[in-house]
């Protein structure tokens, strides 16, 4: 098992097309499975191509009820991005992740104010995607640098997963699944979704937890798990060194209003008994060292 | 992104928000027709710099003469004005705004963020105007008073009359206080704002509702569709340095200590940051290079660092994903010939071809230090800028 995505799962790409959307659907395609995962791709005006033996059709409810695909994954422009995200939630599509980096934050408070009381998760945007090891990648992460295993990884950033990720896979501990939740300030799934569901999976044995400064996203998975987690969560916050009021790359990594600062995590974090850590060349040490007990 | 003080009013006084009547003025020529202008007997100058705290800082005169006035106009234009969120050299003043002076009968505080874990625009109000909400927040939590905005609905008059109620608001002055914060929201929403603070909104002794103070900053991801915000830029208020970054689609910023960091990913950027100072050393910028850096984004970041004075040593720290590490290295290589570069530099590669990265580096013939990973990265540059040797 594994979380949110495995070898069956069907995936639809919107955006297929362009240049971002061909580049990663041909390395997802040839990820593991991904030659039997990636059944369909949705760029309107273009029914009826192909792309790497892959068929387009116009709409995400053509795709879906072709195609029986129950995820999508978006490589739409930052324009046009959160209206593909509405347009796979009207089709009812069980998981949508938008990869999609710079949509306009009111975009995104519209489009989760459209999916209140809607089935579908979101993952992103602003977000590597998710990977299940060996099975399926969505997203844009380098496959080669994981392995089939039983920790869990979950983190708002791209190239800071990779670092925790190939920690973990040179001393020995491949990955369940690693899922990437996004840089932006309003976004799909927290690291407090992803945490239940790794929490539940029988596959997963331990979780890494990479955050960063702005929100207060982890210090409200941390409570939760001080009260519910029955498996040991290795945390690391990256911008201790960040100034106040600096937009630091990703819309969302701010501190504003003495509020979202990487020290406060990190002070929530141990006190709810996740085993931090504040180098970040340390994350797969801590687990190392939690996991021998 | 930020605009001046007289540019929000201009905006909020198109959505029906009342703010005193002003002229903004470039010289001290301009204040004396500014004042004919605008009539009466007291007026406020006010310095337009984009940081916070000017009154504390010494930037705002109240005059009662038109002498007065072009005494403060003189004395601020071209001042470097120092507060707390400036650096401590202050930011130059450029232009100032010169308003009508009005009695004050009471101050309250407005403001309107985006709250991130309700995924709502949140209406912020307290009868504590004037001063820093942040400290009211630490001091008197309770007299801070949110409504959480349903976007299907708006603000409605009964969340305005609520909120006005809590505030302490006369009476008479609810329908004032309606058109005022519909205008708010209306602005929020129209123009993409992050972030609009009235700090102090005012109610005057003749019963006028105004904003004395007004602060927006808008979200940079929607100024695509908003070139009248585009408009109301002034670089002048930026740190060159970020300005030149963005121009080459980098992502920069300037940071007091002497070691360069070059690297790819916002996350990892900021961890490469915290992992020097936690080996004893001081990040000179943040610099995200992104997803995908080519040669000429490497020598532009390779040249912005160099013209820090302060730099003693550079750390480039590449997880290669998307981006090949040949492709870092040969970058690398080029800037370090194109630049000549004057300080130690430690370069980590992990990732996508890594071993073709490496070897370029070491066929180059360039005095790179390598490193295995982080930490060995930030050791090596800690002390490469201490001019010493490493432990490694």
């Amino acid at each position: 098992m594994s979380i949110l995505i495995n070898k069956d799962t069907k995936v639809i790409t919107q955006g297929m097309t362009g240049k971002v959307g061909q580049f990663h659907t041909m390395h997802c395609k040839n990820y593991a499975n991904g030659a039997n995962c990636f059944v369909a791709g949705v760029t309107p005006g273009k029914s009826g191509q192909s792309y790497e033996g892959i068929p387009i059709f116009n709409t995400v409810v053509e795709a879906r009820r072709e195609t029986g695909a129950s995820v999508s994954v978006i490589y739409v422009p930052p324009a046009h991005a959160a209206a593909a995200i509405d347009e796979s939630v009207e089709a009812e599509m069980e998981l949508v992740i938008c990869i999609t980096e710079g949509i306009p934050v009111h975009d995104m408070l519209r489009t989760r104010y459209k999916m209140q009381g809607k089935k579908t998760l979101l993952i992103g945007p602003n977000c590597p995607g998710l990977i299940t090891p060996d099975e399926i990648k969505i997203g844009i992460m380098p496959g080669h640098i994981h392995r089939k295993g039983r920790i869990g990884v979950v983190s708002r950033s791209g190239t800071l997963t990779y670092e925790a990720v190939w920690q973990l896979t040179e001393l020995g501990f491949g990955q369940s699944s690693c899922v990437g939740i996004g840089g932006d300030p309003i976004n799909g799934m927290k690291h407090l979704d992803v945490m239940k569901l790794f929490n539940d999976d029988p596959e997963t044995d331990a979780v890494v937890m990479v955050g960063e400064i702005g929100g207060s996203d982890e210090e409200e998975c941390a409570r939760w798990i001080k009260m519910n987690m029955q498996k040991p969560v290795v945390g690391f916050i990256a911008g201790i060194t960040a100034p106040q009021g600096k937009r630091m790359g990703h819309a969302g990594a701010i501190i504003s209003g003495g509020q979202g600062g990487a020290e406060a995590k990190l002070a929530v974090m141990e006190e709810c008994g996740i085993h931090i850590t504040r180098n970040p060349a340390e994350m797969g040490k801590m687990m190392k060292q939690v996991l021998k007990g | 992104m930020k605009i001046h003080e007289y540019q929000a009013k201009d905006i909020l006084r198109q959505y029906g928000v009342s703010v005193p009547r002003g002229v903004v003025c470039f010289s001290e020529h301009e204040v004396i027709a500014a004042v004919q202008q605008l009539g009466g007997s007291r007026w406020v100058v006010k310095a337009q710099i984009h940081a916070g705290g000017r009154g504390q800082g010494g930037g705002i005169g109240v005059a009662n003469t038109i002498q007065e006035v072009s005494q403060f106009a003189g004395k601020f234009l071209g001042m470097k004005l120092v507060t707390h969120q400036t650096n401590a050299d202050g930011q130059e003043v450029r232009q100032v705004l010169v308003e009508e002076g009005v009695q004050i009968a009471k101050e309250y505080y407005v403001g309107m963020v985006i709250d991130r874990s309700r995924q709502r625009i949140v209406l912020m109000a307290s009868s504590e105007g004037g001063m820093e909400i942040e400290a009211v927040a630490v001091r008197s939590p309770e007299k801070i008073h949110k409504v959480w905005i349903d976007p299907g609905t708006g603000l409605t008059d009964g969340e305005i009359d609520n909120i006005a109620r809590l505030i302490c608001m006369p009476a008479n002055a609810l329908d004032q206080v309606r058109i005022c914060l519909h205008g708010l929201y209306r602005a929020f929403v129209e123009k993409e704002a992050m972030l609009v603070e009235l700090n102090p909104l005012v109610l005057t002794e003749n019963k006028n509702l105004l904003a004395l103070d007004a602060k927006i900053n808008f979200d940079s991801n929607a100024l695509f569709r908003h070139p009248e915000i585009v408009a109301l830029r002034d670089l002048n208020e930026e740190d060159p340095a970020e300005v030149e970054a963005s121009a080459f689609g980098l992502s920069y910023i300037s940071l007091d200590g002497n070691i360069g960091c070059l690297v790819n990913g916002a996350g990892l950027a900021m961890a490469t940051m915290d992992i020097i100072k936690l080996y004893g050393g001081l990040p000179a910028n943040f610099l995200d290079v992104g997803g995908g850096a080519s040669k000429e984004k490497v020598t532009e970041a390779f040249k912005l660092m160099l013209k820090n004075p302060d730099l003693k040593a550079i750390l480039v720290n590449i997880f290669g994903g998307i981006m090949k590490c040949d492709v870092i290295a040969e970058g690398v290589v080029a800037a370090a010939r194109e630049v000549h570069l004057n300080v130690p530099l430690v370069v980590r590669l992990e990732g996508t071809n890594v071993e073709i990265g490496k070897r370029i580096l070491a066929e180059s013939g360039l005095p790179v230090i390598s490193a295995g990973n982080m930490a060995e990265a930030a050791a090596k540059a800690v002390a490469a800028a201490k001019g010493a040797s490493c432990p490694f």
